[in-house]
């Protein structure tokens, strides 16, 4: 029984995710899927992704990722406007019998596409931008990059956490993009375990509430990390003591971590404080997720 | 001439809105016939692409002119695809911009922004 429970433990996918940038998603991210056997990490902070700086990944396989968009053959078209009229997210035009489509406007949706009577619009494949596997050791790095200007990075978090299937048998971790909206809970849809990273400050305070909002509503099994402690008093500590969250690990505010990172080093891999640190951290919430899944089957 | 303006009531002694696509009302005058007509602006409660509704509607009204204090680059692009030129207007008054469009006082908006897309107003 309790084999079968490390098994399950051990291939479970863990969210980390804040409520905004900065605030350690990644050096908590990084340093876990250091410190396993074996383990996926997977960048899903698909605008400003930062991750592979620190795994400096091998055998890189990049793939593109599109999207449809609508384009239109204004020799067909008889301006009925049903499209326009339709797309909520006002991504189309009808201006001197022309159809102008507002490619960045378009949330690929394919009312327009659906709804034409006489077949004018049609779809085409606009790519959006890419995702590139690869690996450092004994972590699989995947990482998803959403090119500048692009409405939205769903359909590349999408498909990352898709390739990530296949590999479901080692633990995954997953870098979310900061703060709480649809890209967020994309990343933290299928998680199985979330991490909230948090700043000792009351502006931490609101950013941990938010990220404590949105895994409440997702009803995620989750717990806090503190990060950047200092003596004294700590507002995000209190929030949580408040709201009875548990407190999975605290990580000082150290010039030594901080020159780690800025040198875009594993702290795992140089210092044995941190990987004490880290490893009690995996340790804690494993026997969290071993707890929930006894505690719900 | 037919000529739109984004204001704050359906009143012409209210203000100039300082939004286009998102203005509760426009003002649609004509300066031949001095009619004034107020439209509601359905773009007003659109999640995203307010200025692209917002100007296909004055599009569809057949303006020629379209005096605002500010405009998004994509209304901008709809309104030059219509041939409708977009001139700046310098204070809040509905009126006084009227007058001044009309004695060829009002210059043309040369600063198209980038648009806001979801991150509010900058």
């Amino acid at each position: 029984m309790q084999d079968f429970m490390d098994t399950e433990v051990n291939s479970m996918k863990i969210a980390v995710l804040s409520g905004k940038g900065g605030t350690g998603k990644t050096l908590v991210s990084v340093n876990l899927a250091a410190v396993v056997n074996q383990s996926v990490y997977i960048d899903c902070d698909v605008e400003e992704p930062n991750g592979y700086l620190f795994f400096k990944p091998e055998g890189i396989l990049e793939q593109q990722i599109s999207v449809k968009i609508p384009t239109v053959d204004n020799k067909l078209c008889n301006g009925c406007r049903k499209c326009v009229d339709f797309c909520k997210f006002n991504a189309l035009a009808y201006i001197k019998d022309k159809m102008i489509v507002f490619e960045e406007v378009c949330h690929s949706c394919g009312g327009c596409i659906i709804l034409c009577p006489i077949k004018a619009v049609i779809e085409k494949e606009k790519v959006i931008g890419k995702i590139q596997k690869g690996t450092s050791d004994q972590v699989t790095v995947y990482t998803g990059m959403l090119n500048t200007g692009e409405a939205s990075g769903i359909p590349i978090i999408k498909r990352l956490l898709t390739e990530n299937k296949r590999e479901s048998n080692k633990l995954t971790i997953i870098d979310c993009p900061p703060g709480s909206a649809c890209v967020v809970m994309e990343s933290i849809k299928d998680a199985d375990y979330c991490i909230l990273v948090a700043e000792p400050t009351l502006f931490g305070v609101h950013n941990l509430n938010m990220v404590y909002e949105l895994v409440k509503l997702f009803d995620k099994p989750f717990g806090v990390v503190l990060n950047k402690c200092l003596e004294g008093e700590n507002p995000s500590e209190k929030f949580c003591l408040e709201k009875n969250i548990k407190i999975l690990s605290r990580i000082p505010f150290d010039s030594e971590l901080g020159k780690m990172n800025s040198n875009a080093e594993i702290a795992v891999m140089k210092s044995l404080k941190y990987r004490a640190i880290f490893s009690s951290l995996i340790e804690t919430v494993k026997k969290e997720l071993q707890h929930e899944t006894t505690f719900n089957s | 001439m037919k000529i739109a303006i984004p204001v704050d009531e359906k009143d012409i002694k209210s203000n100039v809105c300082v939004s286009f696509g998102r203005t509760p009302y426009f003002l649609l005058y004509d300066t031949h016939t001095k009619e004034s007509v107020f439209l509601d602006n359905s773009a007003v409660a659109s999640t995203g692409g307010a200025g692209i509704k917002a100007a296909q509607v004055i599009v569809d009204n057949k303006v020629n002119a379209l005096l605002t204090p500010r405009c998004g680059q994509n209304a901008a692009d709809v309104l030059k695809t219509a041939d409708i030129k977009i001139f700046k207007t310098t204070n809040a008054s509905i009126k006084e911009n009227i007058e001044d469009y009309i004695s060829g006082n009002l210059p043309l908006l040369e600063e198209i922004h980038a648009g806001f897309h979801g991150h509010g107003g900058k």
